[in-house]
This record gives C-alpha cells, sequence and structure tokens, in this order.
C-alpha cells in the first residue's frame, strides 16, 4: 500500500527508458499533472458534496441524498448541469479579459500541487524554493478575480474584486510572516525537508500561534466564510463571478476548492507534520489531516457571520501582522537559546 | 518624490440594489450613490409588489375584504386580519365572544412571534449566519402548524371574522402549543449561543444604523424599531384594543437605536407575546366564537380609523361607509412602509454591508410597503 502510487510512476518510467531524457522529463512532467489533476478534481467533487453534507448536520438538515447512495452523485448531476447551461458573455463586457479570466485563475490553482508531498517520496517538484513558490504562485489568484470582476462590466463585480485585491494582498503578508516562523525552524524552504525536520515534533507543537496566523490568513486568502466579502452573496450578488455562467463559473468554484484542498494541504506540510504517522501509508495520512485541516474550515465557515471589510482589514494590519512579527522574534530567539543549550554556543 | 497627478480623481458610482437582489427581503429597489463601498446616499424606489389592495377593497363586500389584508404583511397574517375586523366592529359596534376574543390574543401574538423569527433569522443570514437562520424557523413551522390546524391555512391565514373567528380551535391545539411554549425559550437562546453573542455579529451591528429617538418620532417609526430607541411605546398597553387590558406583560425598550439593538429587542418581545399567550391560555373560556352578525354586513354612514400593535409597528385602517355592503374607502397605515421611509436616513454613510444590515433590522416586508 505505501509504495502504490510512487510505484505506479516507477513502472511508467521504466516503460520510458529508451526515450531520450528531454522526452522522459516532458513525459513524467505531464503525467504528473494529470495525477494532479485527477486529485483536484476528484477532490472538488468531493468536497462539494461534503460542504453541503457537513453544512445540513450542522443546520439540522440531510442535505443532498437523492442522486446515489447518500447523495454521493449528486456533484456528479451538478457538474453535467453546468455542462449544459448556456455561456452567456455579457453585452458591455471586456470579452476577452472576462473569457480567460477563469482558465488564469484555475492555473495558479493547479500549479501550486507541484511542490506538496503528498507523501513518501511522492512530491511532483521538489524545488528546494518549494514555500516560495507556493506563496508566489498563489498571490496570482488576486489578478485573475480582478480580470473577471472588471471584465464583466458589472458594478457588483467591480466591487467584489476590489475587495478581492484589498484583501488577498492584505493577508499574504502575515501568511508569509507565519511560514517565516516554521522555515526558521526547519532551515530549508524546500518542502521535503519541513516535512523530514518533522518526523520528532509536529511544527504546531513549536509554533502553535504561526499556526493560528497562518489559518486565518488562509481562510481570508481562499476568501471562505467568515472572509468570504469576495462573493459576499448578500450584498454583492456573487461579486466577480455575478456575470459567469455554465462551466466558466465552474472553473471559477473548481479552482475555488482546489485553493481550499491546497492550503490545508500546505498547512499539513507545514504544521502537522506532512505525511508523517504511524501503521497506515504515508499518503492516507496525509489525505487524513488534509482532511481534517479542510472540515475546520467549512466548520468555521458555517459558524460564523461575514466579517466587515473595514474590520476585515483592520484585524489584519493591526492584529494579524504585528503578533506574526513578534512570532518571529519570539522564535528567532528560541533558536538561539536552544542552540546555547544545546551545542553550547551561539 | 511621490507625483500626485491632478488630473486623476475619485468618482461616486451608482448602484441599483433590487429589485432582484438577495437581500433587499422582497422587490425593494435602492438607489445607492456609493464612493468606493461608502453609501453616500440612499433612495427609495417601491411599488414592485403594488396589488392596489385599498381600491380593490372598494369593489369586494366587508367580508371579501378579509383575505386581500393577508397579502399585507404576509409573515403576520392574523394581525392584519385583526386589525380589519376590529375596524369593521368597531365601525358597526359589534360585541364580540368572550372565547374569540382570547382566540384572537392567542392567533396575533402567534403570529408576532412568528414574524420576529422571520425577521431574527434573515437578518443573522443577511450576515451570512446561515446557520443561526434555521432554530427559528424550525420553531416558526410550528406556529404555521398551528395555524393549519385551526383555519387550514399557513400564511394566508384569513382566520378572523366579523364578529368572531372563523373556527374553533381543534382538540390537538391546546397540547401542541404548550409543548411549542414550553421549547420557545430554548430557541431563543440557540440565537443567542450562535449569533447574538457573536464577536462578528456585534462589531457589524453596533451603531450601525443607529437612529435617535427625536429623529425616530419625527419619521413616525413606530414599534419594535421605536422600542429599540428607547420609548416604551405600545399600542397593547397605551390604548388597549380587544382584551389586551387584562394581560400582564413588559414593554421591553433599548436605548441604542442601532441595528443590535433592533435585533435584540425582537428576541425580548417573543418572550413577552410567550407570557400574553401563556395567559390568554389559562383564561380561554366555553362559549360561542362568533358573534350574532347579519349575513350581509352593511355598517352604518361614517367613518372609522383603528389602529393595533402590528409585528411590524402601528398597523391603522381607516374605512369609511357610505351605507352599503362595500368599503367607500379603505387606506391602510402600514409600519413598514413608514419604517422604509428612515432607511435613507438610517443607512447614509455607513458601507454596502451596513446597509443590508440595516436594511434586515428595520424589518420590512413587501406586500405591506406597497399594498
Amino acid at each position: 500500500m505505501e509504495n502504490i502510487f510512487t510505484g505506479i510512476a516507477a513502472y511508467l518510467e521504466g516503460l520510458l527508458a529508451g526515450a531520450p531524457p528531454w522526452a522522459q522529463t516532458i513525459s513524467m512532467g505531464l503525467l504528473y499533472l494529470v495525477g494532479v489533476l485527477a486529485f483536484i478534481f476528484l477532490n472538488a467533487l468531493y468536497l462539494i458534496y461534503l460542504e453541503r453534507k457537513i453544512s445540513a448536520y450542522m443546520q439540522q438538515r440531510i442535505g443532498p441524498n437523492r442522486l446515489g447512495p447518500h447523495g454521493l452523485l449528486q456533484s456528479v448531476a451538478d457538474a453535467v448541469k453546468l455542462l449544459g447551461k448556456e455561456d452567456i458573455i455579457p453585452r458591455g463586457a471586456d470579452k476577452w479579459v472576462f473569457i480567460i479570466a477563469p482558465v488564469i485563475i484555475f492555473i495558479p490553482a493547479v500549479m501550486v500541487y507541484a511542490i506538496i508531498p503528498f507523501g513518501k517520496g511522492m512530491i511532483p517538484v521538489d524545488l528546494n524554493i518549494g514555500v516560495f513558490y507556493f506563496l508566489a504562485v498563489a498571490s496570482t489568484t488576486t489578478i485573475a478575480i480582478l480580470m473577471g470582476g472588471w471584465g464583466a462590466n458589472n458594478k457588483y463585480a467591480l466591487l467584489g474584486s476590489m475587495r478581492s485585491v484589498a484583501q488577498m494582498v492584505s493577508y499574504e503578508i502575515p501568511l508569509t510572516f507565519s511560514i517565516l516562523g516554521v522555515i526558521m525552524l526547519a532551515g530549508s524552504l524546500q518542502t521535503s525537508r519541513i516535512v523530514a525536520a518533522q518526523e520528532n515534533v509536529w511544527f504546531i507543537l513549536l509554533q502553535p500561534v504561526a499556526f493560528l496566523i497562518y489559518f486565518i490568513a488562509a481562510t481570508a486568502e481562499v476568501n471562505r466564510g467568515p472572509f468570504d466579502l469576495v462573493e459576499g452573496e448578500q450584498e454583492i450578488i456573487a461579486g466577480p463571478y455575478t456575470e459567469y455562467t455554465g462551466m466558466r463559473y465552474a472553473l471559477f468554484y473548481l479552482s475555488e476548492y482546489a485553493n481550499l484542498v491546497s492550503v490545508s494541504a500546505l498547512a499539513v506540510t507545514l504544521f502537522l507534520g506532512g505525511w508523517h504517522g504511524p501503521w497506515l501509508p504515508s499518503w492516507l495520512w496525509f489525505l487524513i489531516k488534509v482532511y481534517i485541516m479542510i472540515f475546520i474550515f467549512m466548520w468555521v465557515r458555517w459558524t460564523f457571520p461575514r466579517i466587515r471589510i473595514d474590520h476585515l482589514l483592520g484585524f489584519n494590519w493591526k492584529v494579524l501582522l504585528p503578533l506574526s512579527l513578534a512570532n518571529i522574534l519570539v522564535t528567532g530567539v528560541g533558536i538561539k537559546i536552544y542552540q546555547l543549550l544545546t551545542l553550547g554556543r551561539w | 518624490m511621490a507625483v500626485i497627478r491632478e488630473d486623476l480623481q475619485t468618482q461616486e458610482i451608482e448602484l441599483n440594489m433590487g429589485p432582484q437582489h438577495p437581500s433587499t427581503h422582497g422587490v425593494y429597489r435602492a438607489l445607492l450613490t456609493l464612493d468606493g463601498e461608502k453609501v453616500v446616499k440612499v433612495e427609495n424606489i417601491i411599488g414592485y409588489l403594488h396589488r392596489g389592495i385599498e381600491k380593490l377593497a372598494e369593489d369586494r363586500t366587508y367580508t371579501q375584504v378579509i383575505p386581500y389584508t393577508d397579502r399585507l404583511d404576509y409573515l403576520a397574517g392574523m394581525l392584519n386580519n385583526l386589525g380589519y375586523v376590529q375596524t369593521v366592529e368597531k365601525l358597526m359596534g359589534i360585541e364580540v365572544p368572550e372565547r374569540a376574543e382570547y382566540l384572537r390574543i392567542i392567533m396575533a401574538e402567534l403570529s408576532r412571534l412568528a414574524s420576529h423569527m422571520v425577521m431574527v433569522a434573515s437578518m443573522a443570514l443577511d450576515l451570512s449566519g446561515w446557520t443561526a437562520w434555521f432554530p427559528p424557523f424550525r420553531e416558526r413551522e410550528r406556529i404555521l402548524d398551528l395555524f393549519e390546524m385551526t383555519c387550514g391555512s399557513r400564511l394566508t391565514v384569513s382566520y378572523m371574522r366579523i364578529g368572531g373567528v372563523a373556527a374553533d380551535i381543534p382538540p390537538g391545539f391546546l397540547p401542541a402549543l404548550e409543548a411549542f411554549l414550553n421549547d420557545l425559550p430554548q430557541m431563543i437562546a440557540e440565537v443567542n449561543h450562535l449569533i447574538t453573542g457573536n464577536e462578528i455579529f456585534q462589531a457589524r451591528c453596533r451603531g450601525v444604523g443607529k437612529i435617535d429617538l427625536e429623529t425616530a418620532l419625527a419619521y413616525g417609526i413606530t414599534g419594535p424599531n421605536l422600542r429599540a430607541c428607547g420609548l416604551p411605546f405600545d399600542l397593547r398597553k397605551a390604548r388597549p384594543y380587544g382584551i389586551y387590558d387584562r394581560f400582564e406583560f413588559d414593554i421591553p425598550t433599548l436605548n441604542n437605536g442601532d441595528s443590535y439593538d433592533r435585533f435584540v429587542i425582537r428576541l425580548l418581545e417573543m418572550e413577552q407575546s410567550a407570557r400574553i399567550i401563556r395567559q390568554a391560555v389559562a383564561g380561554l373560556p366555553e362559549g360561542p366564537v362568533m358573534a350574532k352578525v347579519p349575513r350581509v354586513i352593511k355598517p352604518p354612514r361614517g367613518e372609522v380609523y383603528h389602529q393595533i400593535e402590528g409585528a411590524k409597528g402601528i398597523l391603522g385602517f381607516y374605512l369609511v361607509s357610505d351605507g352599503s355592503n362595500k368599503p367607500y374607502r379603505l387606506h391602510i397605515h402600514s409600519p413598514s412602509f413608514v419604517n422604509l421611509g428612515a432607511l435613507p436616513k438610517i443607512a447614509a454613510g455607513g458601507n454596502i454591508q451596513d446597509f443590508v444590515v440595516n436594511i434586515a433590522s428595520i424589518d420590512i416586508v413587501l406586500g405591506e410597503v406597497d399594498r
């Protein structure tokens, strides 16, 4: 069980043994991409179902229960329905910006998976600046949302995308700073090394404040309640997504769930020991931890009302940012004291 | 050195919010002037639900008007019924049997409870507190079940008649009512737990949409919205109609007049309504539920104005009779309409999110605004 995925990869690589090296690299890259895409699609399909079920149970409802056993096929039916929807491009829209925005938002959502260690030896690309790469790529999501909101030529969409820029740009800062603490402990930006450094103790125990900051900032990064101001249904209909229909709309939602999984996966990698765990295969451990994180994200979303935009920004600049800076300071001092105690020198 | 471009400037935008919008509570439309997210000016635009009820009433017999009143504030049908039939009774001088009076009180207060529950639930929902929507609506369902038991309808009840009520309560009614009243405190506790005490909720509602007592009175705001400003004015106490003078209850007031107080006052009033219902059930006499009234209602020539404490404020009916079997003129003073008039004043200066909170907190029903 442990080596099932690495085994498949090795077997496929063996098939390509005769090919020139550049062909091998490209083929394996494509294979990883297919694997990641399958992971994203399956997760997104399941998460839509899971979200509806979890919210239902929190609200004394049953949730989807008609299609398939326990309603499991509901999201498949929804996806099929969306495929059949008319593709509407508003007359006043900036056509090309409007059309490519959903595609552009999906690209970083997939790209960030490159550095996620799904299990022991299961990392698509083991970049030495992995975490930095993740943050850099993820931050481009804002551009796509802004494109969608601007291109739609709708006032609600414009308001939503302006919110998204204000929100995501400011929450990226505490997000990055909270991760810095972990990087200082692990001494590396490489995700495989960060996981390896957590073999004995998970970083959530050493960096509880950083984890909390990361969790809050990540919630804001992926636009989930109580920070779902970008969509803000009650105020601005669906924000930048207001004018989108059919598969374009679905792509936005797909990338939203893909982002949810990726920030959860990064949280697991950075704070919850990655794929480390006894008895079960490493990739299963990873998946379990990711789903625990996702459950907490959903729990928060269905419990709290939405925060107001000025409170949101105030909270970021006045609370989270100083706190994350203080955390870096404390971590640095702590590391030095630890070195002094164990090694007897600075 | 930063270069300051004098030719760059910001511009206010106009945003049509509604008539199709998730949180305008019906077909209300607001023309907002926005400076970024800040609401500079609000203009009410109504009339999308105008059905001409007042005019229609002129071509219906007095009894046939009753179903139209259900469609005013469709969240509290019983109260509208009560207001109308009492107006006609006042004009004709009809004495209503004791049992009918008590049943009317029970139904009216249940209606008020249902209306307040919708307000509490939808205000939570407008703040995206999805989960807090459910406890009030779960309990409201039981009220509607009670209505259905009694008169067959859930929302548009048409239960009251000129001279009494349409039907006596069925055997299972009182136990079901008792069970509902026993579960009510738990529902209120659930709501308080989920949303009233929530940090984000308080941050978004406290001080938002503040209106002081003088301004509120100047705009003619009545009902819970006025009591949230600190004036203990309630027609049930101030000018008791029906048999309200026989019951003991308090008029809860709060002092800030902001959205938060307008929300909390509804929860407090629910408790008082439950108190009234309990007393009415305890004192419920036996007897007929309809007075002896002529088959064809023909009030004497004259005019009458009668007002009751509706769920949203003072609900008044002005009726002119020319001695025929149809009203010569019916005018309805609807609290939602009056309260909505103050919205531009209340909402100016906040941002869009505050605006949504303000609409929810003054609790409008478009059926009543447009009539």
